[in-house]
């Protein structure tokens, strides 16, 4: 008897067998169904963080979940699907405290890669911010609770040489973490630990002093996208030729609670910063030194996000005086590294930066307050909760190409998008 | 051990040591052959399981709505000054310890609370400070607690009446054998049976789906974990007519051809499992249960009751598996139907009390009956909880088909303006849909009926639903776990005058992705309520943000976000 059956997937039809796992077969012939907890040994599969899906026959379902049989119609890429599963990775994001610039597995991370392959530039919702555990305790691993997004694989997967399992979810709800069992892991192999770091589909599970085992550059999302055939858009607008000082048009920059990354990022156009500034203007920004605002601008680039209240004074005078306001970088996108203390409260860390820090000196123990100092912020904001943000241009720092090509089409392109390779860069 | 009797072994030893040891859970672990993580995992899913002491007396106050509406504060602050424990601790002296869980089943005489799992009701200032001095007086707790009356308040003519009417034991049980099993069913589906928990499927064609496979062990289980918000038409069944439920339980064993009955009965009704295994016991006696039910030569079928512990998703049918199973009360993922791999993976029939009652009674009075009320769709009739802001809260039996304004008569609703229908997973009604009729045809009930009356704060009736869910998410899903929690933080803006009309439009779109991608019926059904109600209370909803749209500047509480470093001055 013949067992091939036919499959819809967007309408376009696919030979193939039944009772196959659907993601196996979209990625057999080449279409991409995003998919973060699955794992092609584990049966029946997780089904935990709803990355892929799709409808099937006008239901929604994970399509991890699905087995193939004749006549199965698969919608995969309409815009409603497209927005739904980009929004479940941003929840991930936005659940978690994930500082990639600062996470040993960027690169090498499923969740991460899986941000760029959805082309997230920022997260519609929130960053909830809650505390989480970093656990040193287990013998070999170690466990970063801010970065494990639950997706299961290791309870279902590692497993002592007794056959107890080293790894098991508990409390309930958004108070769920994975447990580990200090006892079983012990017992675990240098073999069987890195495994169990190999199976974590982001940085959760570390063995201590492994954690790099792959140099950056070299990891497996570095380079390459899950898309076989990267669709690239338009390139950078071309820049207008012989501008007279009357159309050129003005750019304002500000760095906020940021590094000042962005704006070395943005020098490292280098001589193209000649053509550039035969089109553009520079207003307000450090770049010019100028410190006050002489006329309206029509874009304003901002780097970090607001730590005091004087960083919200500056953000607001930006929406006052720029026609468009974009977020330049992870900072001012949703508060970045500088972000990292959100989870703690702010007495605290500024009593151990300033009362409990090695460097302070003998009787020197107060924290700054004066009246010409900024009023520090209880938690650091993302530029889009306090003004209307035009533009998000990801990245920690995003590459001078990425931002100046974002900037151009704003200016005189329309939409822009970003190629793969110039979106990645660890 | 059997895996199956962790949480009876763990209740066991909760039950004499007040709480859960670490030596217990090492030693319980290696008995049942799993890591200690492992048991973990299943201890910390329950929210009744202790690892630490609770004290002598664990106190849990109700905090759905109803009883926040009742005087849930009041109730609150008063345990907290008597006993001198706060809200989720126990006092200095070990002898109290003060918690609280969501809807326990008491919707009819808010507020009230569970003392070591006695029921006490109808609670005020005064009653606390008396239930207190007399337990630090030594008096035996059961002799404070409270009768839980059934508010049976109506129930239709005899001729229509179904569940709410007399009960003799074995009238069912007894015909069984002369309908034969395909009989059964077919009385059922001849009745339009449908599951009364909430999901409506009908339940002649899940018995004929569990009967058609063939396996050497088979279950019917009773879902008695009433978990919803406001419902409790469940306990009053199990009071009330026990003996009903378990010739429904029988009778379902009989057509599915099953040899066990579990009844997965909520730790909240811990109360009542004593009348449910006299109950049985008795049934045992006469020979309705064990050997040959009936004098049924082939026939055997025993039935016992399973504990929960504190979780409302374990209502969930696969979730109810799994805890049954002494594992972490997680649905699982829909690929097998409970009917085809269920209970040890065998198939299994779920059904709910009240749908069991009325297999029952089909099996007594004949699906004619059933025939001669209701809708077309919905033939018979319906037990509603209701509660809230009415004179007469308690059980009704409706027939299908009644408007809602004559029942918010019936129970003397004098000012009703929002009324909730089966539980914060259901929808809202505001007074313009009074006339509409509860019924398979227009607004289904699974059973819960909440009215509120136009003092009420619509937000503060939304912000309880999703702490609720929040709370008893399972966590297992991604849209589910962080979902209910994003969500809250945006009610939170909402109440803090931060909102705009957009951020209503995104709560919507939000909440819509919770719906198409949560595994079950928890996640995806927590937002319908908020995103309906902001539709169907435009007024107030209005009221609540700042119509001029968010323009270019958000609003910002400069005070409020400065306040810890202004804690540094001086
Ligand atoms: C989150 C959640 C909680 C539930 N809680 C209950 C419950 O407490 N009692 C109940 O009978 N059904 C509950 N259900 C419905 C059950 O999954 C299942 O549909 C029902 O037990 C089937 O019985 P029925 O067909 O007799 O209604 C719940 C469903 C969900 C998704
Ligand atoms: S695990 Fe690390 S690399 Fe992956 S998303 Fe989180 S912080 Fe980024
Ligand atoms: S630790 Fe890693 S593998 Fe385990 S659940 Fe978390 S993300 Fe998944
Ligand atoms: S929807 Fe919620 S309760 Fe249901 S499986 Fe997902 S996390 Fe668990
Ligand atoms: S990949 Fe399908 S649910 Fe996670």
């Amino acid at each position: 008897m013949n067992n091939e059956i036919t499959i819809k997937i967007d309408g376009k039809a696919i030979k193939t067998k039944p009772g196959l796992n659907l993601v196996d077969v979209a990625t057999e012939h080449e279409i991409f169904i995003p998919s973060l907890c699955y794992y092609k040994h584990i049966d029946p599969p997780l089904g935990t963080c709803r990355v892929c899906v799709c409808k099937i026959n006008g239901n929604a379902m994970p399509a991890c979940t699905r087995k193939t049989y004749d006549g199965m119609e698969v919608e995969l890429n309409s815009e409603e699907l497209l927005d739904t599963r980009k929004a479940i990775v941003e929840m991930m994001f936005a659940e978690g405290n994930h500082f990639c610039p600062a996470c040993e597995k960027s690169g090498d991370c499923d969740m991460q890669h899986m941000g760029y392959e959805m082309g997230i530039s920022h997260t519609r919702f929130p960053h909830l911010f809650k505390d989480r555990l970093i656990d040193f305790t287990p013998k070999r691993m170690l466990i970063e609770h801010n970065r494990c997004v639950k997706c299961r694989r290791c309870v279902e997967e590692v497993f002592s040489d007794s056959g107890e399992r080293v790894f098991s979810f508990c409390n309930r709800g958004n108070e769920t973490i994975v447990g580990i069992d200090y006892e079983q892991e012990a017992t675990l192999s240098e073999e069987q630990a890195f495994a169990a770091m190999h199976l974590c589909p982001t940085g959760a599970i570390l063995v201590k002093g492994k954690s790099f085992a792959h140099p950056f550059g070299d990891r497996r999302f570095d380079k390459t996208s899950a898309h076989k055939s990267e669709k690239s858009t338009s390139a950078a607008a071309p820049l207008p030729k012989d501008m007279s000082p009357k159309t050129k048009k003005i750019i304002a920059t500000t760095s906020l609670a940021g590094c000042f990354g962005c704006h070395m990022s943005l020098l490292d156009v280098d001589l193209a910063l000649l053509d550039i500034i035969k089109v553009v203007d520079f207003n307000k920004s450090p770049l010019t030194d100028i410190k006050e605002f002489t006329e309206q601008c029509d874009v304003g680039l901002i780097e970090g996000g607001c730590c005091n209240a004087e960083n919200i004074e500056v953000l607001r005078e930006f929406r006052k005086k720029c026609k468009l306001l974009v977020s330049v970088g992870e900072c001012a996108i949703w508060g970045g590294v500088p972000a990292m203390r959100n989870t703690v409260p702010l007495e605290e860390c500024l009593e151990e930066a300033y009362l409990n820090s090695m460097t302070t000196e003998p009787g020197e123990n107060t924290v700054p307050y004066h009246e010409d100092l900024p009023k520090i912020l209880d938690k650091v904001y993302p530029c889009h909760e306090l003004v209307k943000i035009d533009h998000h241009i990801p990245g920690c720092p995003p590459t001078a190409n990425h931002i100046w090509k974002a900037v151009s089409n704003l200016l005189w392109g329309d939409e822009f998008s970003v190629l793969y390779s110039e979106f990645k860069y660890d | 051990m059997n895996r199956t009797q962790t949480l009876d072994a763990l209740w066991s030893f909760q039950r004499s040591h007040g709480y859960l040891t670490d030596l217990f859970v090492k030693e319980c672990a290696k008995d049942l052959g799993i890591s200690t993580v492992e048991l973990e995992g299943v201890i910390s899913f329950y929210h009744f399981f202790r690892r630490q002491s609770a004290g002598e007396f664990t106190i849990y106050i109700n905090n759905s709505i109803v009883s926040e509406c009742k005087g849930y504060r009041r109730i609150k602050s008063a345990f907290e000054r008597e006993t001198g424990a706060t809200l989720g601790q126990v006092d200095p002296s070990g002898k109290f310890g003060l918690f609280e869980t969501p809807c326990i089943g008491l919707s009819d005489q808010e507020p009230a609370a569970l003392i070591n799992f006695f029921p006490f009701t109808n609670l005020t200032t005064l009653k606390v400070k008396h239930i207190v001095a007399e337990l630090k007086k030594g008096t035996p707790l059961h002799t404070l607690s409270d009768d839980v009356p059934d508010h049976l308040r109506y129930t239709p003519p005899i001729d229509k009446s179904i569940c709410i009417r007399e009960y003799h034991q074995g009238r069912a049980v007894l015909k069984l054998a002369n309908l034969g099993d395909e009989g059964v069913i077919e009385q059922v589906k001849l009745a339009s049976i449908k599951g009364m928990g909430g999901a409506y499927f009908p339940t002649g064609l899940k018995m004929e789906a569990c009967r058609s496979i063939k396996a050497e062990m088979k279950y019917v289980v009773c879902n008695a974990d009433e978990g919803e918000p406001g419902t409790f038409k469940d306990r009053v069944l199990m009071n009330k007519y026990p003996g009903l439920l378990l010739e429904g339980m029988i009778a379902s064993g009989y057509a599915v051809g099953a040899r066990e009955g579990i009844i997965y009965l909520r730790a909240e009704y811990y109360w009542m499992m004593e009348h449910l295994r006299a109950t049985i016991q008795d049934f045992y006696k006469r020979g309705f249960l064990g050997k040959s039910v009936a004098g049924i030569i082939g026939f055997d079928f025993d039935i016992r009751v399973q504990l929960g512990a504190g979780s409302y998703v374990c209502g969930e049918e696969t979730a109810l598996l799994n805890s049954m199973e002494g594992k972490r009360g997680e649905p699982r993922t829909k690929q097998f139907y409970p009917t085809e791999r269920g209970f040890l993976n065998q198939p299994t029939l779920i059904n709910n009390v009240e749908t069991l009652c009325a297999v029952g009674r089909v099996v007594e009075l004949g699906a004619q009956h059933f025939l001669k009320t209701g809708t077309k769709n919905s033939p018979g009739t319906k037990l509603l909880s209701i509660s809230g802001d009415c004179h007469l809260p308690g059980i009704y039996e409706i027939e299908w088909g009644t408007k809602i304004s004559d029942i918010l008569n019936k129970c003397q609703a004098d000012d009703p303006y929002y009324i909730q229908i089966s539980g914060p997973s259901g929808v809202c009604l505001s007074k313009s849909e009074f006339d509409r009729s509860i019924s398979m045809e227009d607004v289904k009930c699974g059973g819960s009926f909440m009215i509120f009356n136009s003092k009420r704060d619509i937000l503060s009736i939304l912000q309880n639903f999703t702490a609720f869910f929040k709370h008893e998410s399972c966590g297992v899903c991604t849209p589910c776990r962080a979902g209910n929690y994003i969500i809250e933080r945006k009610l939170i803006r909402i109440a803090n005058g931060l909102a705009y009309p957009a951020d209503y439009e995104e709560i919507k779109r939000w909440g819509e992705i919770m719906r198409m991608t949560s595994r079950c019926g928890l996640g995806q059904a927590a937002t319908n309520t908020l995103s309906m109600a902001i539709d169907k209370f435009p007024e107030f909803f209005a009221q609540k943000v700042d119509q001029n749209g968010a323009g270019l500047n958000m609003k910002f509480n400069m005070e409020q976000a400065l306040q810890p470093y202004e804690r540094f001055k001086d």
